[in-house]
């Protein structure tokens, strides 16, 4: 399969936009590690704002800034959400006011405990009624939201954001569960070439393990392995760097996904 | 779309094991909801459970997977020839070309919830025996159907909710056009715990009494449990005029409200419009409706009036939710199964526990059960985040 990358979203620890990080993953200015810069979104309206939690932030930076750059209506791309946790500190909130009586778990509290809150947030703010799916494949939850992503592209011919994103457990999840950092990241995916494309990517399931590519900077790659999200970094990194470029992402050990990446 | 033949069943819910135990107690309309009896929860209300999860433990090799979420998900591989169905296709196709794709809104986050009563009081760890990735994690459900199969092709869990395990049709037609895989097991599981009790208690929509589907003083949903396998092949050059087919998917978004419908059931509509182009259909080639109907006010009111923008009030109508109580990220599949009963047995499911009909929502809904041929059914499920999906099933047109 082959899709179009049209618009990047990017934010992470010392990541912070597309065009600062494209000069950090092109190599032209070093990585420093440094708190992820979260923020509500003026997309959605003021009460949904309020009851936004850190991965509708992510979700809404990266979306909002992959279209920024696209131009495109947000009302007119299917989206996919994947994740390995949702959203994690609501989780464990959750299970504290469960283990102790009274067990008075707020509305708020449970309709942002589905795994898809951050795609009906979305859906909210950009005011699409297009198809949205919200999937989870543990540490190949990247690799999964890019396959469906572009089978959505391939056959539907859809207009598809892919949006993945993680962020970190509190304690006592962390120690189990341990992500590095809040990190987010956006991909607008079109059938066809626009004059905003930025390269062709070529997408194959294979079946077997592969050592994955990794990052050339070692905190990149800590980066890399420590978040199930910014598994995609070797194709953000592909991207910035403007050449062509082979990318081998595992989907647990049975598979992996085989990227070729040539710019537009 | 190219349709799909689907080649074999599974489920297990509060009606029982099997799918002949759903089909005997819809006969016989026998409910499975009976008052709350679940760990410790003091709520007044009704569930449907499946009692048999109790004592039942997983397969010994994925015992780290051991959760109420799982041993249900392995119970109903266990029914209806199902683990013995994908064990042809897999000599057929080969294990790396079928997919994996199912759907739960809670996967085991049961044994999270009791974990955190066991947290370690000078530490505050969680318990040596809590495993996350084998049993909170999403993925868990699909992760533990692919080994207990032996399954090694790309598999993945999506989680929207209430139309978790329909939207799974959608992605594996995707995956088998796109030619990623040849066949798929498609689902879902989700099963009890307080997390969605209390949290469906504090928005209101839980009922004290059994729920009321589409009845005039419906006030809110009874939570179930429960679990349905499908498998997915593609369909040959010819295919069997008895064959069973999934004919159309289609999905939408509500863009509205994370846990109230559209009040005019935009998104709604938008699902069941496209699920008919995707299947080449009109409304009228539709014989039976197996509607979402969660028995909250405003869900049934706003279905109903897309049902009626799209269908008028000439096709039969039903909620079986009555039957086994809202199961959530497992209503759908068990859903679309019915209404291949539906099918196969020229039966038209009724209501049970629906008194008086709700004399503003005009469609074609049935209170009891009936016969009639029925060759194409229409299967709604939406959930929380506006997310909407419909399935077309059937024979060949």
């Amino acid at each position: 399969m082959r899709v179009f990358v049209e618009g990047v979203g990017l934010l992470g620890p010392g990541l912070d936009g597309w065009p600062a990080g494209r000069a950090v993953l092109a190599g032209e200015s070093a990585y420093q590690a440094a708190p992820t810069n979260l923020r509500s979104s003026d997309m959605l309206p003021a009460p949904e704002r309020r009851r936004a939690g850190v991965p509708i932030k992510l979700a809404l930076a990266v979306g909002q800034e992959a279209f920024l750059q696209s131009g495109r209506d947000t009302r007119t791309a299917a989206t996919v959400f994947t994740s390995s946790g949702g959203d994690n500190d609501n989780a464990h909130a959750i299970n504290g006011i469960l283990a102790t009586a009274p067990r008075e778990v707020s509305p708020t509290r449970f309709h942002n405990s589905v795994h898809n809150a951050a795609a009906g947030y979305w859906c909210i703010a950009a005011g699409t009624h297009e198809p949205s799916t919200s999937l989870c494949a543990h540490d190949a939850s990247f690799a999964a939201g890019l396959l469906e992503s572009a089978t959505q592209v391939a056959v539907d011919g859809a207009v598809v954001v892919l949006i993945a994103y993680d962020h970190p457990y509190p304690e006592p999840l962390h120690t189990v569960r341990p992500i590095a950092a809040p990190f987010g990241m956006a991909l607008i995916l079109t059938a066809q070439q626009t004059d905003k494309s930025l390269a062709a990517i070529t997408v194959e399931l294979v079946a077997g393990g592969a050592s994955e590519t990794t990052m050339q900077d070692a905190g990149l790659d800590a980066l890399r392995r420590g978040v199930p999200a910014a598994r995609g970094l070797p194709l953000l990194a592909a991207l910035a760097s403007g050449k062509p470029t082979q990318i081998s992402l595992a989907w647990f050990a049975d598979n992996h996904l085989k990227l070729g990446v040539t710019p537009c | 779309m190219q349709p799909l033949v689907i080649s074999h069943t599974a489920l297990a819910n509060s009606l029982g094991l099997g799918v002949s135990a759903t089909m005997d107690a819809l006969r016989s309309r026998r409910s499975g909801l009976a008052p709350c009896a679940f760990e410790d929860v003091d709520l007044e209300t009704y569930i449907a459970k499946v009692e048999a999860l109790d004592d039942f433990r997983v397969r010994a090799d994925l015992s780290a997977w051991d959760c109420r979420n799982n041993r249900l998900a392995q119970l109903c591989l266990e029914q209806d020839g199902f683990a013995q169905a994908v064990e042809l296709a897999k000599r057929k196709y080969g294990a790396s070309r079928i997919g994996v794709f199912l759907g739960t809104s809670t996967s085991g986050i049961l044994q999270t919830e009791l974990a955190y009563r066991r947290l370690d009081p000078d530490t505050g760890a969680l318990p040596p025996d809590f495993h996350y990735a084998e049993t909170q994690n999403s993925y868990s459900l699909a992760g533990f159907v692919l080994r207990y199969l032996g399954l090694s092709g790309p598999s993945f869990v999506v989680s929207s909710a209430c139309s978790s395990s329909v939207k799974v049709f959608a992605n594996a037609q995707r995956m088998m056009a796109a030619g990623v895989c040849d066949a798929a097991v498609v689902g879902g599981t989700d099963s009890l715990c307080l997390s969605t009790l209390y949290g469906f208690n504090s928005l209101g929509l839980v009922s004290h009494q059994p729920c009321r589907p589409y009845d005039a003083e419906r006030d809110g949903i009874s939570i179930g449990e429960g679990a349905g396998f499908v498998l997915l092949e593609k369909a040959p050059a010819q295919v069997s005029p008895d064959a069973m087919l999934l004919l159309g998917v289609g999905e939408s978004s509500d863009a509205y409200h994370m846990s109230t419908p559209h009040p005019e059931g935009l998104g709604a509509r938008l699902a069941m419009q496209r699920a008919l182009g995707s299947a080449g259909l009109q409304a009228s080639d539709i014989d039976y409706i197996n509607l979402h109907g969660t028995a909250t006010k405003s869900n049934d009111a706003s279905e109903g009036k897309a049902v009626a923008d799209v269908f008028g009030a000439s096709v039969p109508c039903s909620s079986t939710k009555g039957w086994t109580g809202h199961q959530l990220g497992a209503a759908g599949v068990t859903e679309a199964i019915i209404a291949m009963l539906a099918i196969e047995h020229n039966f038209l499911p009724g209501s049970i526990n629906t008194r008086q009909l709700d004399p503003a929502i005009a469609i074609d809904y049935r209170i009891e059960n009936g016969a009639g041929k029925v060759n194409r059914v229409l299967s709604n499920s939406f959930g929380f985040g506006g997310s909407n999906c419909s399935l077309v099933l059937g024979r060949k047109a």
